[in-house]
Parts: structure tokens; C-alpha cells; sequence
């Protein structure tokens, strides 16, 4: 269609603003929290939203007028209020598959929170939540193994499998490290972890740490009779290098490696993510610099958004938050997160701040991890919340024993299966959990003395981030 | 240091065996709850010294089916008296994830 050339500013709703319009199945959809500036109607802001993430630039310019724009561009097609809060209106963008590569989180992301964030028209902005269309899912290659194939490989059924961060998380020798590995996992626990932090420091090389930890590992298989493993964590200053250190932890047998898919980035993550499927080896990953991005409710990018993002890159496991620790989380969004990360259907589910469907076919869950500041009286909630596809990880929960790792590991152990079982039975563990873990510490002294330890610790802060849910 | 007691190491048998041996009570609860979750319960045996391997014996085949949690409770009873010395495990087999749902050891062998 031949339209004329005209210079000049045109206001962003003429040509991005769309109210008719109905989503196709195959766009890719966003929710965008949106603060204008004072004087910028919301129209006006949701289209320069879906302008400035797509096809637009601040002026007309003559090669608009060489492709076919309205093929490309990005559509505001709907706007809400935000329950609770008059400063801010959701914006709901379509944009159609065709503007991204691929395969690639890291151009989707590009794209829809590039330059956008940065926008003068807008005060602040946070991405809410992505649908991923079915016809890009397929085109991710996602988790390497999965939730099942992983407790296939690792004979684990029924039952949250079990972790613990080594601490202190930086200053150890490397064999002193390994020990700390060994006495943990013979005590119980089904996986430890390297700190985030640890990487490839002077006080522990990498290769170094590997040897003793794959020691430490085949050791205490051998004399527990139960398979093992020790998040060896990858996360390097270049690809080069992490692929190196990624190869050798094949080469000693181990079964898990570990990266940080924010601070390492999607494009390292994707390709490990595909070594790993390639190799046999699990991945775990660790969330360093999360809240930096999805803890401001006004501004960044929501949570629930960087897991889906997770999941299309791969990974196997994914820390969630524990909902009942130290870390940030709120029940209900947490649920929600949990679900986008596990389930192979999601549907929209507003209470739990999930705004659209999203399908991932046949795209394999990942774990849910929950770490930091848990002990062995949360266990039962963190049973009921977390469900079975989880790794309940208790760092100074299980060093912090007075007899040490391995009778930490095993008083968690005990109270982990306790639940279960109780569970199973059709308790309701969490109003029970008390009585539950009374009754296993008859059987258990390392039990019974982690419950003395830890009785008085809790973690009662208020949430920053919450639902928006309507409070007036 | 008097205060500190020594672990002593043990070979375990993975989900619930850090739990005294159940009661033919508690394992009935379990296959129920397999049961219930739409599962399929089987019983597999093992000569005791190998039970790290994935693939232990069958006993006969898989109970496709089966709702009634003493059918597989005599299941258990019967591969036992064939095997006294074996490791014996229960399974529920999930054909939605085609996984295994829960898996536990009810004997220990000797």
C-alpha cells in the first residue's frame, strides 16, 4: 500500500496503538507495569512501549515506508488499571513472531526490555509477565534433561530431593572443601552445592576443587549405597573457560554442573545448557543478581518472567525462593512461578499473578530449588508448598548441626521422609508438622537435637514485592 | 566434645529408608496413596550385595490396575518367600510421566 512521506513526530498512538486488535496464537504477548511521565496520557504510553520495543524509533523515517510496518510492528492492544495502585496501568503488547530470532531468549529479551526501559515518555516499567507462543517454545532447546529424566539418572522417586550450599562459602582449601562435601552427603543429603561466589579463586582453583569433590562423591555413594552428587559450578570470566571446566567435570564422572544464568547471561547459558543435553550432564542454576532486576514492584523485569526465560535457555533446576526463609517471596507469586517452571500447561490465573495461558508442549520441567535460611522445623511447609519436584536446600541448616554435616544431613533426611510419609498417609503435614517431627526425633538423635537447635530462629519480614491486590 | 555424638555410616536404600522399617500398616498406606495418585504398583526384588545397580529383577509383571492395596501387600509376601535373603522394593509406576511416582524399599535383604 503506497502512503506518502511525511518528516516529522507523530504521536505514537496513531500507528501503535491498536484496541481492535486481536492477538494471534502465535505473538508473542507482554504485560508491562507502566508510570508515566505527568502529562503522558496512558494511550499514548502503552504505544510508546510497544513502539519503542518493536519497530519504532522517535521520528518518521523514509525506509518505514520500504517494508510492510504494519506486518511488524509491536501493538498495544489493551490496558488495566493496576489493582491498588493509581500511579501505574498495565499495558498488554502484542508482537508478532517474525521480529525475533530463533531459538534466542537473549534477542527476545533484547527487544522487549532494550532501550524501553530507558525511555523518557515512561517514569518507570516492569515487564510482568511473557507469553510465549507454542510455535517459539518449540524452537528453544530448553531443560537439558527435565524433572523425570533427572530422577531416572539419579534413582530418586517420590520424594524433594535433597541439598546444602557449602559455607563458609569462600576462604576453604579445596580439600577441606571436598570433606565438607563428603560428610554432608553421606549423612543423607542427595546433592551439594558450590556457592555462587565460588568460582575460580586463589585460595581454590577450580580444578583443584573438581578432584577432591568428585572423591568426596564416589565415596560416599560407595558407602551409602545411594547415588550423589555436588553442583560443581562452571560459572566462568569466558565461554572458553567455562566450557573447560564443564568438560572436565564430565571427565571425573560427575553428574551435575551448575551456572549463573544472570550474571554468566542467556547467551552462556543457552550454549551450556545444549552442552549439557549433549554430554549427560544435569544443570543447575543459580539466580545472582535476580533482585537487582524483579525486586522493585515499579520498575524491572518480574520474576516470574526471568523463569520463563530460564526455562527456554535450559536448566535443570532453578532457584525459586523459599517463601518461608530469609530470601523474599511472597506464597501465592511463588506458587505461580513454581508452576511456570514445572507444569507443561500454565493457565492465566490472576491470584497468582499469572496473566496469561502458557503452553511449553513438550518442553521438559525443571526443578524447583529453595535455598537460604531454612532449617528442619520448615520442613513440613516447605513439603506442601514445594510438592514433590523440588530440592529443599539447608545450608546452615545442615552445617550448623552441632555434631556436624553428616548428622545435619541425616536429622534432615529423617524429617524430609517423615513428611512424606506422613503426607501420604493424607496428614495435613503442615498443621501436623510439629507432632510429625516430634515423633521421627523418638527415632533420630540427630534429629531430635536439630530440632533444639533451631527452635526459636524465624524470618518475619514483610514482602517488598506483593501481588497487586486491590488494599483500599 | 562430650556433647558430640559420632554418625555412624550405614547403607541406605534411598526414599524412606532414614525411617524405622515400616509397619505391613504404613506400606499398606503408601500402595494406597500410589493407588490413589492413578499409579501402577510394582514389586521388585535383588540379591542383597547389588542394590546400587537401576535395573533389579521383576516380580512378574507390573500390577496394571489393580486397586486393591492387600493384592499388592500378598504380591510382596509371595516374592519374599521365593527370595527371604533379597531386597524387595515397591514402585508406582506413573505412565503420565513415565516416571516411577514413589519407590521404596520394604525388605531388606540380608
Amino acid at each position: 500500500m503506497a502512503g506518502k512521506y511525511e518528516a516529522g513526530v507523530k504521536e505514537y498512538r496513531q500507528t501503535y496503538w491498536a484496541p481492535d486488535y486481536v492477538p494471534l496464537d502465535s505473538d508473542i504477548l507482554a504485560c508491562f507495569k507502566i508510570v508515566p511521565q505527568p502529562g503522558v496520557d496512558r494511550e499514548e504510553a502503552a504505544a510508546a512501549v510497544a513502539a519503542e520495543s518493536s519497530t519504532g524509533t522517535w521520528t518518521t523515517v523514509w525506509t518505514d515506508l520500504l517494508t510492510d510496518l504494519d506486518y511488524y510492528k509491536g501493538r498495544a492492544y489493551r490496558i488495566e488499571d493496576v489493582p491498588g495502585d493509581d500511579t501505574a496501568f498495565y499495558a498488554f503488547i502484542a508482537y508478532p513472531i517474525d521480529l525475533f530470532e530463533e531459538g534466542s531468549v537473549v534477542n527476545v529479551f533484547t527487544s522487549l526490555v532494550g532501550n524501553v526501559f530507558g525511555f523518557k515518555a515512561v517514569r518507570s516499567l516492569r515487564l510482568e509477565d511473557v507469553r510465549f507462543p507454542l510455535h517459539y517454545v518449540m524452537t528453544c532447546n530448553g531443560p537439558p534433561h527435565g524433572i523425570q529424566v533427572e530422577r531416572d539418572k539419579m534413582d530418586k522417586y517420590g520424594r524433594p530431593m535433597l541439598g546444602c550450599t557449602i559455607k563458609p562459602k569462600l576462604g576453604l582449601s579445596a580439600k577441606n572443601y571436598g570433606r565438607a562435601v563428603y560428610e554432608a552427603l553421606r549423612g543423607g543429603l542427595d546433592f551439594t552445592k558450590d556457592d555462587e561466589n565460588v568460582n575460580s579463586q586463589p585460595f581454590m582453583r577450580w580444578r583443584d576443587r573438581f578432584l577432591f569433590v568428585a572423591d568426596a562423591i564416589h565415596n560416599a555413594e560407595a558407602q551409602s549405597g545411594e547415588r550423589k552428587g555436588h553442583y560443581l559450578n562452571v560459572t566462568a570470566p569466558s565461554p572458553e573457560e567455562m566450557y573447560e571446566r564443564a568438560e572436565f567435570a564430565k571427565e571425573l564422572n560427575m553428574p551435575i554442573i551448575m551456572h549463573d544464568f544472570l550474571t554468566g547471561g542467556f547467551c552462556a547459558n543457552t550454549g551450556l545448557a545444549r552442552w549439557c543435553r549433549k554430554n549427560g550432564v544435569l544443570l543447575h542454576i543459580h539466580r545472582a543478581m535476580h533482585a537487582v532486576i524483579d525486586r522493585n514492584p515499579h520498575h524491572g523485569i518480574h520474576f516470574r518472567v526471568l523463569t520463563k526465560a530460564l526455562r527456554l535457555s535450559g536448566g535443570d533446576h532453578l532457584h525459586t525462593g523459599t517463601v518461608v526463609g530469609k530470601l523474599e517471596g511472597d506464597r501465592a507469586s511463588t506458587l505461580g512461578w513454581i508452576d511456570l517452571l514445572r507444569e507443561s500447561y500454565v493457565p492465566e490465573d490472576r491470584s497468582r499473578g499469572i496473566f496469561f495461558d502458557q503452553d511449553w508442549g513438550s518442553m521438559p520441567g525443571a526443578f524447583a530449588v529453595a535455598s537460604g535460611g531454612i532449617h528442619v522445623w520448615h520442613m513440613p511447609a516447605l513439603v506442601k508448598i514445594f510438592g514433590d519436584d523440588s530440592v529443599l536446600q539447608f545450608g546452615g541448616g545442615t552445617l550448623g548441626h552441632p555434631w556436624g554435616n553428616a548428622a545435619g544431613a541425616a536429622a534432615n533426611r529423617v524429617a524430609l521422609e517423615a513428611c512424606v510419609e506422613a503426607r501420604n498417609r493424607g496428614v495435613d503435614i503442615e498443621k501436623e508438622g510439629k507432632t510429625i517431627l516430634t515423633n521421627a526425633a523418638r527415632h533420630s538423635p540427630e534429629l531430635k537435637i536439630a530440632l533444639e537447635t533451631w527452635k526459636e530462629i524465624k524470618f518475619e519480614f514483610d514482602t517488598v514485592d506483593k501481588l497487586d491486590v486491590q488494599n483500599r | 566434645m562430650a556433647d558430640v555424638q559420632d554418625y555412624k555410616q550405614a547403607r541406605r536404600y534411598e526414599t524412606f529408608s532414614y525411617l524405622p522399617p515400616f509397619s505391613a500398616e504404613q506400606t499398606r498406606a503408601q500402595i494406597q496413596y500410589m493407588i490413589a495418585q492413578g499409579w501402577n504398583p510394582a514389586v521388585e526384588h535383588i540379591e542383597p550385595n547389588r542394590p546400587f545397580t537401576y535395573y533389579w529383577y521383576m516380580w512378574k509383571l507390573p500390577m496394571f490396575g489393580e486397586r486393591n492395596a492387600d493384592a499388592v501387600l500378598a504380591e510382596v509376601e509371595a516374592c519374599r518367600r521365593e527370595y527371604p535373603n533379597h531386597s524387595i522394593r515397591l514402585i508406582g509406576y506413573d505412565n503420565y510421566t513415565q516416571s516411577q511416582g514413589l519407590s521404596f524399599v520394604v525388605h531388606r535383604g540380608s
